[in-house]
């Protein structure tokens, strides 16, 4: 008999589980789906269904079983933080709720609020949040392609790119030479290509010191410029030369397979070459009908929402918002508007008005910390920086390691907050 | 039998020369002078003297041979805890190994101090608390580290009661740092914060008169209304 009534119970609950909707006192538990589960995607995720107590059925599709974060990646390559490190499973995130489902997804239906997965299973939403971060804009670099990308990593997603960079610098020539090509604006992370220049220079100082270090770089300036330039030659004195647009530095083309570098016409043999191309919103973004002509997402700023579909939020890097960095600092803090507002719409719980804030911390050398951030509201068309800060050059040495240790900090506070 | 005994009263040495050295060495310290220094390095978080009560942190009077942790009536870290249970006792050495480097002695304390490395000031510090512990009728009548506010607040703002649900949802955008377990991991707790305490910073902030560019961008845009609700919230969130 009670055997009997197991199996009633079973085969109800599957059937439950096909209408994908099992009615929970008479009512379905609305239903959020979220694509991507990094900085911006696993805090929205997470935020939902840990406020909401079950109220809200969280669904999050991100196809790698561990994430490794961007941030701190180039702290990897100087010798700074383990790789073990950079590394966060989901156990938190499926902790407080959310169904984490591991796969990509492939195809979104605004019009029938479905979401389609590799594997062919159809999720169905009421509300839709996008966070897939970037992809790279085809033949940016000429010669470049992600065919290339053993031969020239362009390690701007953290993993295994860039335990291939290291292991390429780690194992260059003595007195050889590292190029990086630098991206154009808007591109993920504005001082990543500086502290990686910094932190590159740092583990070759200490085993390779004739090495040198060549920055092609498109753009005018960049991100803490001031600051870099003023370590560089401070720990590196010699060992780094920049090519802005002024001496072709936009002008580039790479042959991956003879390891050349073609700046302006003229022909570089270089030995190991980080190519980090012009970037635009990850691809689903685009497949869901949510970029615009420049390849990003646009939003409204009071709310990250798309502008193509009230039910679709776009968070993070692939967003088109305004002033706010590309980072995983600002994915954070926007997620959690975009929780506090999908929330309220779904279960009638308060919503606040949006703040956002952003800081990123740079390493240049051994206990030389750096940082720049902003708070930022939303505009009439766009987030807009309210007030900002940024490290000073000549500042003294303790302030630079306590900015560090701070840095440290952070890392441990976002990880926790993003992962549980 | 013999070079046995030898070996042991040698290791008996070993073991007991490093602490009476250290005890010599540190023994004296100006009283006066540790008033200074507590009042530079210790007294935003803690009270001392006639009428002190735990505030940040746990008031400091009796604190010499106190156990770890001991004060009941303070939420004090999980790991600090732990240490009290094992018999971690606030004798000389102890405060002089907590005080010159907290994380190195309770790796997760939750007291946002990163040590006081002069060895001098540090005698001069624990001569000042001792003051407070073993001598009670030495405890002048007017407590005299007794907080002056780094910030003059009027009583209205000190009177606003925090909207906790509001500051649970502010709170979100300082737990992209601060932790809501009150670890500190390079970046200070903030939980468990007496009210007062809490706004009592968050003004100092926004008036730029305590110092760091990231909490000071953060606070200038908090209204009286928002600190209020910041400080309800923390204050009641549990480790």
């Amino acid at each position: 008999m009670k055997l009997q009534r197991r199996t009633f119970l079973a085969s109800v609950s599957a059937a439950s589980a096909v209408m994908a909707a099992p009615p929970v006192l008479g009512q379905a538990r609305p239903r959020v789906v979220v694509i991507g589960g990094g900085s911006g995607g696993g805090t929205v995720a997470r935020y939902i269904a840990k406020d909401s107590d079950g109220a809200v059925d969280v669904t999050l599709i991100e196809p790698t079983k561990r994430y490794y974060t961007c941030y701190f990646s180039n702290l990897y390559l100087g010798g700074f933080w383990g790789y073990d490190a950079l590394g966060h499973g989901y156990e938190g995130i499926a902790a407080a709720g959310v169904n984490v489902v591991h796969d990509w997804a492939i195809g979104v239906d605004r019009d029938a609020r479905t979401v389609t997965l590799a594997s062919g299973a159809s999720v169905p939403y009421d509300k839709l949040v996008v966070a897939p971060g970037i992809d790279f804009v085809d033949n940016a670099v000429p010669g470049w392609d992600v065919t290339k990308q053993s031969l020239m990593p362009h390690a701007y997603k953290s993993g295994t790119q860039v335990q291939l960079l290291k292991n390429q610098i780690e194992n260059m020539r003595d007195g050889g030479t590292f190029c990086m090509v630098a991206p154009p604006n808007p591109y993920r992370c504005p001082p990543g290509p500086g502290e990686r220049v910094s932190m590159v220079a740092h583990m070759l100082s200490e085993s390779n010191p004739t090495a040198k270090i060549l920055v092609v770089d498109p753009k005018e300036n960049f991100s803490k410029q001031a600051l870099f330039e003023e370590g560089w030659a401070k720990h590196y004195p010699g060992m780094v030369t920049r090519i802005g647009p002024d001496f072709g530095g936009a002008n580039v083309e790479v042959r991956p397979d003879a390891m050349e570098v073609v700046i302006d016409g003229q022909v570089e043999k270089v030995d190991v070459c980080n190519v980090i191309p012009a970037q635009k919103a990850g691809k689903i973004a685009e497949l869901a009908g949510l970029t615009n002509d420049a390849g990003w997402a646009p939003v409204t700023p009071s709310d990250m929402r798309s502008t193509m579909d009230e039910n679709v939020f776009v968070l993070g890097d692939a967003a088109q918002q305004g002033a706010m960095p590309k980072s995983g600092f600002s994915a954070n803090s926007q997620a959690k508007v975009v929780a506090n507002v999908v929330r309220g719409e779904l279960t009638g719980s308060r919503i606040f008005p949006a703040r956002y804030s952003n800081t990123c911390w740079s390493l240049i050398a051994t206990d030389d910390g750096v940082k720049v951030g902003a708070s930022y509201e939303a505009g009439e068309n766009q987030i807009e920086s309210v007030s900002s800060f940024i490290s000073q050059t000549g500042e003294e040495a303790d302030l630079r390691r306590q900015t560090y240790e701070e840095s440290i900090g952070w890392y441990n506070g976002i990880v926790a907050d993003i992962f549980g | 039998m013999k070079g046995q005994f030898l070996s042991i009263s040698l290791c008996i040495g070993a073991l007991l020369a490093p602490t009476s050295a250290f005890a010599q060495a540190i023994a004296i310290g100006d009283a006066e002078a540790g008033a200074d220094v507590y009042r530079r390095e210790c007294a935003s978080c803690h009270q001392i003297g006639e009428g002190a009560t735990h505030r940040i942190g746990p008031h400091l009077n009796h604190i010499f041979d106190r156990g770890a942790a001991s004060h009941d009536d303070f939420r004090y870290s999980g790991a600090l805890e732990r240490q009290g249970r094992d018999g971690l006792t606030w004798d000389l050495r102890r405060l002089h190994a907590y005080i010159e480097n907290p994380r190195a002695l309770v790796s997760g304390t939750r007291m946002s101090y990163r040590g006081l490395k002069d060895e001098e000031r540090r005698s001069d510090l624990i001569a000042y608390l001792r003051v407070f512990s073993d001598q009670p009728q030495n405890i002048p009548e007017a407590a005299p580290t007794a907080l002056r506010p780094e910030i003059e607040l009027s009583p209205e703002i000190l009177a606003i009661v925090g909207d906790v649900e509001y500051g649970e949802y502010l709170s979100q955008e300082c737990a992209t740092c601060h932790q809501r377990s009150g670890a500190n991991e390079g970046i200070p707790g903030i939980v468990g914060w007496p009210e007062e305490d809490f706004v009592v910073a968050m003004h100092a902030y926004k008036e730029k008169l305590r110092p760091h560019e990231v909490m000071q961008t953060i606070a200038a845009r908090l209204g009286e209304e928002e600190i209020a609700a910041l400080a309800a919230y923390f204050a009641e969130l549990d480790e």
